[in-house]
């Protein structure tokens, strides 16, 4: 039996030629076009890709070949395509569900998009035995990948920064109380973050009283007169600003005042106002966590830093499932190129 | 036989430090049931010890420094064992291991272990002075274990300059409420150890009263400016590492002026 795999992805291919491939094809169709005894087409916006076995081997040709004629786009450039053959397939595999191939290192919707490919697949019969064992591995592998390593830790975009470190300071968010200053696209991203996390009063203050009604109604909070907003300091947690004031609004001997009284209640300022809404000194006070757009920034390329560092043991986990698979279904030769019965029986 | 208990003991800690540097170092999970079982063994090693230790004195263990500081690493353990899966501070093994290795290597390898010249007659009202004390200060190295991992996620938050470690360590909030609530039982214990010495029927000494007052009173400040808000989270959990730190120097003055007197 021949396990291989078909495809083509961000790494090969533009978007454009991604969406012609996506989408178009059932498996049955692909299955009985091919001569494959069993298949799955994972499609997500990043990759389109046809896992396979056969009696015979098929040639990427043929799959390319019945990936068109069930409906997919003219193919421009069959080279986009690349192969994985036994071994090779499964570690391939391996390394989409746990997200090393991914666009973003380390993201886990993937894994998700894998499972419903694979229910999709076993609900109509085109994925038999092997197929079985070979993505209930890869399933075992991302879990392990996830749960030993770090590779999905960290935020990588501005907005899940503010999140995760409002999460760091405050634990659950649900009794915080949110002052977003400046009715600007990132702070409204930032405040629907936040309030998907479970913040539930939200305040929203603007030059343009009209605008911060607007913005409140769309994160279901109130708005506040933007004379009013530095009393609204000594009540709430989290002040995201995003002014286009020249000067910064908030400063050190403003804030004190309003500090008194909260020793123990922390404050988290995010400023992503270019020019600088908050003082970078109000960062020295007690019990003041402020982070510009730069320092958000930094963490998320810190974050993604760290998960490409944590390639190398999740490689070493997917490396050490490859042998393991690979053992069990061949007895010894290095490729998956057969599957008896009883190799089967062994691994269920 | 004691000795090779406590021996193995220290070996369990040792072996979830070892865990710990090893998962620092290769970037993998702090997290994880590996350092909880070893430290729960090297408790039950702990205990056997603690167990023939008693049979054999006839009494608590509790007549020399060094089974003073073995019971201190008892209480340090236990403490974790019941705070730790309970507050969600997991992660407090990571920081408990090497705090309570430290202590039994000392333990170990000082020659504290000398016997009391006389077999010491049983006293319920010293040795549940004794114990409450020492659990008490237990319940105090937690804190201290709860104040640095505070100020590490602190500095990292102040400074933007996140590591692998902030990820595992919990919200500065939780870690707050948690050192609070370990100052508050170490607290109740301290004091109930503290009246219990009043009934132990012998000549109290003036110095070792003034010690154990004098940390009575150090923890009594910190959680009253806790209580009324008046002193800042980061300055609390630095005064409970200062605290701890002053309280184990008392502790060995304590046995200094004892030396004629179990404790």
């Amino acid at each position: 039996m021949n396990l291989f795999c078909v495809g083509i992805s961000h790494h090969t291919a533009n978007v454009e030629t991604r969406e012609r491939i996506a989408g178009a094809c059932s498996e049955e169709a692909l299955r009985t076009g091919a001569r494959c005894k069993e298949a799955l087409l994972l499609a997500t916006c990043n990759r389109v890709e046809v896992y396979a076995s056969a009696e015979q081997p098929i040639a990427t040709e043929e799959i390319v070949r019945a990936l068109q004629q069930c409906g997919a786009g003219e193919v421009e450039n069959a080279l986009a395509f690349y192969r994985h053959d036994g071994e090779a397939c499964a570690e391939h595999l391996f390394r989409v569900v746990a997200g090393l191939d991914s666009m973003v290192i380390g993201e886990t919707e993937i894994l998700g998009q894998v499972k419903k490919a694979y229910e999709g697949a076993r609900a109509s019969g085109t994925a038999g035995p092997l197929l079985h064992r070979v993505f209930q591995r890869a399933f075992r592998v991302a879990k392990q990948v996830r749960s030993t390593t770090d590779i999905t830790r960290g935020a990588v975009s501005v907005g899940s920064v503010a999140v995760e470190l409002a999460v760091k300071i405050f634990g659950d968010l649900r009794e915080r109380s949110v002052l977003v200053l400046g009715a600007g696209e990132t702070s409204e991203r930032t405040a629907r973050a936040l309030s998907s996390r479970g913040v539930s009063d939200i305040r929203v203050s603007n030059r343009s009283f009209e605008r911060a009604e607007n913005l409140a109604a769309s994160v279901r909070g109130r708005a506040v007169a933007f004379d009013d907003w530095t009393q609204q300091c000594r009540e709430i947690d989290i002040l995201i600003s995003s002014t286009s004031a020249e000067e910064p609004l908030l400063t050190p001997q403003l804030l004190a005042p309003m500090l008194r009284g909260r020793a123990d209640r922390p404050l988290f300022i995010i400023d992503i106002a270019v020019p600088r809404d908050v003082a970078s000194e109000v960062n020295e006070m007690e019990g003041v966590y402020l982070y510009d757009i730069d320092s958000l920034q930094s963490i998320a390329e810190q974050s993604l830093a760290m998960r490409r560092q944590q390639m190398v043991a999740a490689e070493k986990i997917i490396a050490d499932h490859v042998t393991d698979f690979s053992a069990r279904f061949s007895g010894g030769d290095p490729r998956v190129t057969s599957l008896s019965p009883r190799a089967l029986a062994r691994e269920s | 036989m004691d000795r090779q208990l406590l021996i193995a003991s220290t070996l369990c800690f040792f072996t979830a430090l070892l865990r710990t540097l090893f998962a620092a170092r290769e970037g993998i999970s702090l997290h994880g049931r590996f350092n909880f079982f070893s430290i729960g063994l090297g408790f039950l090693f702990q205990t056997a010890f603690m167990s023939i230790r008693g049979h054999a004195l006839g009494r608590c263990p509790l007549t020399n420094l060094f089974e003073v500081f073995v019971f201190l690493a008892w209480s340090v353990a236990l403490i974790y064992l019941v705070i730790g899966p309970a507050y969600r501070l997991s992660l407090m093994g990571a920081f408990t291991a090497p705090l309570v290795f430290l202590i039994q290597t000392f333990a170990l390898l000082a020659p504290i272990d000398i016997p009391h010249p006389t077999r010491l007659p049983a006293n319920p009202w010293l040795e549940f002075h004794a114990s409450m004390s020492m659990i008490a200060y237990g319940a105090f190295a937690l804190a201290c274990v709860a104040g640095v991992m505070y100020l590490v996620q602190e500095r990292q938050l102040k400074t933007h300059k996140i590591h692998s470690v902030f990820y595992h360590l919990p919200p500065l909030t939780n870690l707050f409420s948690a050192l609070t609530r370990l100052l508050w039982l170490g607290f109740a214990l301290y004091t109930a150890g503290l009246i219990s010495g009043f009934f132990t029927g012998g000549p109290l000494p003036r110095l070792k009263m003034i010690c154990a007052f004098a940390v009575w009173i150090f923890y009594g400040v910190i959680l009253q400016g806790r209580h009324l808000h008046r002193v800042a989270p980061k300055r609390i959990a630095a005064l409970c590492i200062l605290a701890f730190s002053a309280a184990v120097s008392i502790l060995w003055a304590i046995n200094f002026v004892s030396q004629n007197r179990p404790m």
